[in-house]
């Protein structure tokens, strides 16, 4: 690990300032100090944000969440109205890590989290998203966990947070504060594909801070869970994951959020698959008609093939355990 | 030296009697000024890279002041030691174990403010004002900790490496309710590697220790 400077942010301005200066804020730390002790992470100046007052959970007017950024997974995932109103969430954390890392790792740290690509952590590999230009060691190596989706020559490693993709399915916002003020950015556009640039992960400024992760509210009844694939039972990243919410209304499904994990450069929305569910009746037939789009655009490499076939029978399995069987 | 001080590591009237002399004598040789001066061992010179030794002299350091296992200690580190190596370099703590050093193995698992963590994944001088419990602070004199008792009665561990890792974490498990079953303790202890693969017995060490059996 390289040697760098720390300091505590008393409040939310001492940490603006620390930031604009180019501090990295630490949260959790659960990825940073891992990665940090690889050289991977090489920060110069750490601002320990821990102090500041990002620790709620709150019902919005309209009847969504706010989570605030330095809420811990594990409060999070035992939170009364998360576990009442978005069971898909708390599933999607408790399916993650382990008691001991969801006891430290935030939920604003949980999205800014890096990949688990074996050769991104791997400071000598070639890595496009460590060392931009370097080349991408996976792309013909050993690739078997890596996407099948948003993928670039440049870059192929998976986006590895489960409650992302939870909020990519729910269709989160998340609150950024920085030196010019507070903003807004839709999910989908906060995580960013490889493209040309795999260094870029996030639509973050320079010093700004993740302060919240807010669910829009959805129509009553809602039923949603997470569903997890992995190669062993427990503390593993996911091979494919699917998060599914339903309001289904007199027989009929009125509303459908899904999207995957495990497959793409960053949390998979399958908008194919809501559509084909909306105005629909639950049917074991439909979940399977509509899960057959949860591959589509798929490229698939040498070792990975198989995540395709497995990407649709997770999205059609969770379909039919949130939505039930006629 | 100031009381304060004096209750650092490297007194013998704030060390458990088991302390292993060795660690407490290269603790010592590095008190410089009153504090302690965390240098190379901190940091494990011998794993370091000559960018990251070269910089180990000059490394930032930052003074906190914890409470580990009812004892107050102040003490000034380089700001790149971990908790589990303040634990086992300064305090000669070594229960705590280092398996993965990455937070993959949770050999190394302490309780902080009553939360279970990794502690090597804890950068230590974020610890203003925490209250650590590792597995010595278990027992009370010679009175083990139930947990304790109950894995020498199911004979949980061969080698015993995770062992103390295993012990906290149980009692974290044990302490957020997650022993319904035997499958629940099995998904919440999950973070706990055992190489030897002794985790039936563990299974039925923490359910000994809740009551169940």
């Amino acid at each position: 690990m390289y040697p760098f400077s720390f300091t505590k942010a008393s409040d939310t301005q001492d940490a603006l300032n620390a930031g604009r200066r180019g501090g990295r804020y630490i949260a959790g730390g659960t990825t940073l100090v891992d990665l940090m002790r690889e050289t991977v992470e090489r920060p110069e100046a750490l601002v320990d944000i821990s102090a500041l007052p990002l620790r709620e959970v709150t019902v919005t007017e309209r009847g969504g969440l706010r989570i605030g950024a330095l809420v811990t997974m594990a409060e999070t995932a035992a939170h009364p109205k998360v576990r009442t109103t978005f069971p898909v969430i708390s599933e999607a954390l408790e399916l993650s890590a382990s008691a001991q890392l969801r006891n430290m790792a935030t939920l604003g740290g949980n999205i800014m989290q890096r990949t688990r690509c074996t050769y991104f952590r791997d400071v000598t590999a070639a890595c496009n998203k460590r060392e931009p230009g370097s080349g991408c060691a996976a792309r013909e190596g050993f690739n078997r966990s890596h996407a099948i989706l948003g993928t670039s020559d440049a870059c192929v490693a998976t986006h590895p947070s489960d409650v992302a993709v939870a909020f990519a399915a729910l269709e989160a916002r998340v609150h950024l504060l920085g030196p010019d003020g507070q903003r807004q950015v839709p999910f989908a556009d906060f995580l960013l594909r490889p493209g040309n640039t795999p260094q870029h992960e996030q639509a973050l400024n320079q010093g700004e801070l993740i302060t919240a992760v807010e669910i829009p509210a959805l129509p009553r009844p809602l039923k949603s869970g997470y569903l997890k694939v992995r190669d062993r039972q427990s503390y593993e990243f996911a091979l494919t994951s699917a998060a599914v919410a339903l309001h289904i209304r007199g027989g009929v499904i009125r509303e459908a959020k899904v999207a995957a994990g495990g497959v793409g450069t960053v949390p998979w929305k399958l908008p194919a698959v809501e559509e084909a569910l909306i105005g629909e009746r639950p049917s074991d037939r439909l979940w399977a008609e509509a899960a057959a789009h949860a591959g589509d655009g798929a490229r698939p490499l040498q070792h990975n093939r198989f995540k395709v076939e497995l990407l649709k029978r997770t999205v059609e399995r969770q379909l039919r355990i949130v939505g039930g069987t006629k | 030296m100031s009381t304060e001080t004096s209750e650092s590591a490297t007194s013998p009237p704030t060390q458990p009697p088991s302390a292993p002399s060795r660690r407490t004598f290269i603790a010592t040789t590095s008190v410089a000024g009153g504090v302690i001066a965390a240098g190379g061992l901190t940091a494990g010179s011998s794993l370091l890279g000559a960018d990251e030794a070269a910089a180990a002299d000059t490394a930032p350091s930052s003074r906190v002041s914890l409470t580990v296992n009812g004892w107050r200690h102040t003490v000034t580190v380089d700001n790149r030691t971990s908790l589990l190596d303040l634990l086992r370099e300064h305090f000669g703590l070594t229960g705590s174990k280092k398996g993965c050093n990455a937070g993959a193995c949770g050999a190394c698992t302490v309780m902080v403010d009553g939360h279970r963590v990794n502690s090597c994944l804890t950068l230590a001088v974020r610890l203003e004002g925490a209250e650590v419990t590792t597995v010595e602070g278990l027992a009370e004199g010679d009175q083990l900790h139930p947990l304790q008792q109950a894995f020498i009665d199911q004979d949980a561990f061969q080698c015993g490496y995770c062992t103390p890792g295993q012990i906290v974490s149980g009692v974290g498990c044990i302490q957020e309710g997650h022993t319904g079953s035997a499958e629940e303790i099995r998904e919440w202890m999950s973070g706990n590697i055992c190489r030897c693969g002794c985790y039936v017995k563990i299974v039925r060490a923490v359910e000994q220790a809740t009551g169940r059996k």
